[in-house]
């Protein structure tokens, strides 16, 4: 059976620490996403991106900003 | 066993630091490489780490803590990283040999000029010789927090110097004495994770200024950016080529909570206890030379001694056979030091206490010392 691709926030990182960073943040803040292996269609430094769905972008971007964490790039795929 | 070589390495280490480390050989993946389960529960691990390192040594960002395998790794990657052709370098006669054999490569290979402020009969220093040997090409003030033969502490704010980079060799006294990075404007502060600090041998590591340009000692696997021809720029992978200790890290992280959890004041007052015991008991016995100032007690926790002109070699060996107290005898890795002592030839035997030794072990070498003396 094939399988159903799905419409996904992927926030990409510029080293692991900057990943890490913001897995804490989200976790301790309860912030919607999870990390995942980073999908091919993008390049980026790490190999772990920040998953999340696409209508958790607003509310993402404004609580890592605010918190002064990093990410090297915003994508909306379907994986 | 009385171990009394604590500032060799800590033997007795927190319950807690053996607990992670097994945790971790049973749990932790290869850090930063991967996404599953076990790969993310040693990056969580080693970031945490980092962040408590940091908050641990003042060190404004975590990203700025690079893990190594202990100091000696930590001085040669801040030493071969910040300095080039032409930089003139000033050190002291306290060093150790992973300070100052790092910098003779370097003075032998016609890379940089070297200055060695000296040390008295007491292993102390002029601070105003700092300044003395400053030149217009001063690139580094290269460092250790505290003598490892003596014990006596640097003062750090009478050695830094504005636009001259601080690199502080911090093995003897992380773990031992508060370090607050910013507030003593040390640039590169290298420690080792075994002594003070109470970890597994094989960690240490590096806390770095921002803004402070390293360049890589060793390159290859990363984590990241893996089709790039070159180390990645970015901090902390740019200095930690190859896989990490995560085991290691575990333990390590555990010795900072556990320092964090006793308080590290605490911990220093009693090391010094103990180290002030020892000392007003031998300082008197006939045949006992002490070395170092004790003018001071805020240092760490060594005394150092020779009894009679026995060479200290035999003097540890009959400690260690007769009574079962460990201590180190011999050069300790500071040649200078043991040249400015007048002990090159005798060695000395060195007393190093810990946070777990106790009054009952302090009172025993004393009588050891006592007994073999006469």
């Amino acid at each position: 059976m094939a399988r159903q691709k799905k419409p996904a926030l992927i926030l990409s990182f510029a080293k692991t620490t900057d990943a890490m960073a913001v897995e804490k943040f989200c976790m301790t803040n309860n912030l919607p996403g999870r990390l995942i292996p980073v999908p091919r269609e993008i390049t980026a430094g790490c190999g772990l991106s920040w998953r999340a769905a696409p209508q958790d972008e607003e509310l993402l971007t404004a609580e890592l900003s605010k918190a002064g964490l990093a990410w090297s790039g915003l994508y909306h795929l379907e994986l | 066993m009385i171990y009394l070589d604590n500032a060799a390495t800590t033997l007795k280490k927190p319950q807690t630091v053996i607990d992670a480390v097994i945790t971790a050989m049973n749990t932790a993946g290869n850090a930063s490489r991967g996404a599953h389960g076990s790969s993310l529960t040693a990056s969580r691990m080693v970031y945490d780490a980092r962040v408590k390192i940091a908050e641990f040594f003042g060190c404004k960002r975590p990203d700025h803590v690079v893990f190594t395998a202990n100091s000696t790794e930590a001085l040669n990657i801040a030493i071969n990283g910040v300095l080039s052709k032409g930089d003139h370098v000033i050190t002291t006669d306290l060093e150790h040999n992973s300070v100052l054999r790092p910098l003779y490569r370097l003075e032998d290979e016609g890379v940089i000029k070297l200055s060695v402020v000296k040390a008295d009969k007491l292993g102390r220093v002029n601070y105003e010789d700092f300044a003395t040997l400053l030149q217009p090409n001063t690139k580094a003030i290269v460092c250790t927090h505290a003598s490892n033969l003596t014990g006596n502490l640097l003062d750090l704010n009478q050695i830094r110097h504005e636009g001259i980079l601080l690199i502080v060799d911090a093995s003897q006294t992380a773990g031992s004495v508060p370090i607050d990075m910013e507030a003593l404007g040390i640039d590169i502060l290298c420690f080792t994770g075994h002594k003070g600090l109470m970890g597994p041998q094989g960690t240490g590591g590096m806390c770095i200024r921002e803004g402070v340009e390293i360049r890589p000692f060793k390159v290859g696997g990363s984590g990241i950016w893996s089709y790039e021809r070159h180390q990645p720029e970015e901090m902390p992978t740019r200095l930690e080529a190859g896989t990490l200790n995560s085991h290691g890290i575990a333990g390590l992280s555990a010795a900072v909570d556990y320092l964090n959890l006793v308080g590290l004041e605490t911990i220093a007052n009693k090391e010094c206890s103990l180290a002030r015991m020892f000392y007003e008991g031998v300082k008197t016995i006939e045949g006992v030379t002490v070395y170092g100032d004790f003018s001071d007690w805020n240092r760490t926790a060594i005394v150092t001694l020779n009894l009679h002109d026995w060479d200290s070699a035999i003097t540890a060996d009959e400690l260690a056979e007769t009574y079962g107290i460990a201590t180190r005898a011999g050069a300790h890795c500071a040649p200078r030091m043991h040249q400015a002592l007048g002990t090159v030839e005798q060695g000395a035997v060195r007393f190093s206490f810990s946070w777990f030794n106790t009054e009952e072990e302090v009172q025993t070498a004393i009588e050891a010392v006592k007994e073999l003396a006469e």
